[in-house]
């Protein structure tokens, strides 16, 4: 999945022993295997798995009496949950919809790129090549100088602006910068790659000979594209929305560069406690809400997708 | 003359034929507007306020390191992210081999480690290390936020190296075998030179995602140690100088050009392989 598979499927273009996955020679020597994982894994325990059991215990400790600020003792304060929910929920509920909003959008933005690149473009291999790139590409200009392009596309006095209250889209006195529909706007923009790129991936290895086929069979364009095309590509579709709404949710540089103080976002609240305030068991206590609902909307979400080809 | 062996289906006209193109030809002009913008106003004629047009100039690529910090924050990123690729491509490559060629134990929760660090935002990861940190009472700077990136990096470089050696014939190894090559100079003689171009394309997605990294280096980075991203986001209330656009947009010139000059050589080699 991911930009990842489309980066790899890009270098594996060339013949290399046939295309597609291969019937590995899967070995049995047990050592090898742990001696090749050993250094990564050991890695991804000490500074993934570890700092997540460190956040854990950080969300429930409590404030040393009559100590300076960001000193705690540990404990299990699980109040501190609920302190957290009960003052950060508009936060949290607004994250998750503006992440649910972006990532529609992304679709519907994303899908027909990714849909010409691999379907039109099938057999161009320099225009392919150069879509691809231009998806690419926008990785490398700083994510943070794009969003502040976007806060120059969007102000007040700028052509968008005039141009939407010329044609009576925009009240005179409204504007588009620090507000909900920048910030949105501004999400969808910078994960699009992301959503655009697995399901390019996908549609990439589609046998385009079952559409012919459905149209033989009489379907007209939208029906073969309903029936056929866009049930295969349901993994890209998943893996896409998956890439696109976990990192959105979470992400404050959007909210905090084109929003206001009523689009904040989770993660504005959680930088915020943890490296302004220094109040440690409230943002990690916040960090480890937003994993949770994380991680069971993806679980009810992949297990409704009916998909496994994840990884 | 012989017939044509395959009768060209007649095409029935479709609206959905046009728009389609034309709707993506839409999308594709969306992204590429904030780049325009970023590059454009690399040339700006602007001082620390560089948000409205006051002419052109070629002053700030001249002088790119013109503005106070630019870069430093620029060559901390490049220092950070060569160490993180180097560290995190080596690690997540020997992974992918194991996991694409060898059965063992413990196979599903290594995917779940892989797996678990990619579909967890940002600031949960940043929020997480630094709370280890904090009780392993490090102090946040240059090291942190190598160690920072080469976590993040490694699974994206596992998922990109594992479909190249998926993609590998196995025959290819075992016809090594059979000319009495060793497993060891079977692996670097044969299979290691076919699995370079993935683990190359996996290196410079990690470079890519350890340069733009704004979220988990701001956490990781305490208030000295300065990355290109966190330099920009933090003047952004000040004002950005033209100099980091100028910075941003050679950053984008030097990838097209790099994936160009792949994409061609690519193009070359398959075509001399074709030719036979």
């Amino acid at each position: 999945m991911s930009i990842a598979a489309a980066l790899s499927t890009e270098a594996s273009a060339g013949p290399v022993g046939g295309g597609g996955a291969q019937a590995q020679p899967v070995r049995k020597a047990r050592l090898g295997a742990y001696l090749l994982l050993a250094p990564g894994m050991v890695y991804l325990f000490v500074f993934f798995v570890l700092p997540i059991f460190a956040l854990l215990a950080t969300s429930l400790y409590v404030k040393t009496p009559g100590a300076e600020l960001g000193v705690y003792d540990p404990a299990f304060r699980w109040q501190n949950y609920l302190e957290s929910l009960g003052a950060y929920y508009p936060e949290i509920l607004r994250s998750f919809g503006y992440a649910l909003v972006a990532t529609v959008a992304a679709l519907v933005i994303g899908y027909p790129m990714a849909y010409v690149i691999a379907i039109r473009a099938r057999g161009k291999p320099l225009l392919q090549g150069l879509l691809l790139v231009l998806v690419i590409a926008p990785f490398f200009t700083s994510f943070i100088l794009r969003t502040i392009a976007w806060k120059q596309i969007l102000a007040d006095e700028a052509w968008v602006v005039a141009g939407m209250k010329f044609l009576g889209i925009l009240p005179p006195d409204g504007r588009l910068t620090a507000t909900a529909f920048a910030v949105v706007c501004g999400l969808t923009y910078n994960f699009l790659p992301f959503m655009v790129l697995p399901i390019y991936a996908n549609l990439e290895r589609m046998d385009t000979r079952l559409v012919e086929a459905g149209g033989d069979l009489y379907a007209n364009g939208p029906t073969t594209f309903a029936r056929i095309t866009l049930p295969l590509s349901m993994p890209g579709i998943v893996a896409g929305t998956l890439l696109t709404f976990i990192p959105a949710s979470g992400d404050y540089v959007n909210s905090s560069l084109l929003g206001n103080n009523a689009t904040t976002m989770i993660g504005q609240a959680i930088d915020r406690r943890f490296l302004v305030t220094l109040d440690y068991p409230t943002a990690a206590s916040l960090s480890a809400i937003l994993m949770i609902i994380i991680l069971v909307l993806v679980m009810v979400y992949v297990r409704r997708a009916g998909t496994e080809e994840l990884l | 003359m012989s017939a044509p062996a395959v009768v060209k289906r007649r095409r029935r006209f479709s609206l959905s034929d046009k728009i389609i193109p034309v709707f993506a030809g839409l999308a594709f002009l969306y992204l590429m507007i904030p780049v325009a913008y970023t590059v454009a106003f690399s040339f700006n004629k602007a001082g620390r306020r560089n948000l409205v047009w006051q002419g052109f100039t070629l002053d700030n690529w001249r002088n790119p390191c013109g503005a106070p910090q630019v870069c430093e924050a620029f060559a901390n990123s490049i220092q950070v992210g060569l160490l993180a690729t180097i560290v995190a491509t080596a690690l997540g490559t020997l992974i992918a081999i194991a996991l694409v060629r060898y059965k063992f134990r413990g196979r599903t929760l290594a995917n779940l480690l892989i797996f678990l660090p990619m579909s967890t935002p940002e600031v949960v990861l940043g929020a997480a290390l630094l709370a280890q940190f904090l009780s392993m009472a490090m102090q946040p700077g240059f090291v942190t936020v190598v160690i920072a990136h080469i976590m993040f990096c490694i699974s994206f470089v596992v998922v990109t190296v594992k479909a190249r050696v998926a993609s590998l014939d196995p025959k290819l190894e075992e016809a090594a075998a059979d000319l009495y090559a060793s497993p060891w100079s079977a692996f670097w003689r044969v299979t290691f030179p076919l699995l370079v171009p993935g683990i190359l394309a996996a290196a410079l997605l990690a470079f890519s995602l350890s340069f733009d990294d704004f979220i988990i280096t701001n956490f990781n980075s305490g208030s000295s140690f300065t990355t290109f991203p966190k330099f920009v986001y933090v003047s952004a209330n000040r004002g950005i100088p033209p100099q980091a656009n100028v910075i941003g947009s050679a950053m984008f010139f030097a990838a097209l050009l790099l994936v160009v000059v792949v994409q061609l050589v690519g193009a070359a080699r398959r075509k001399k392989l074709a030719r036979g």
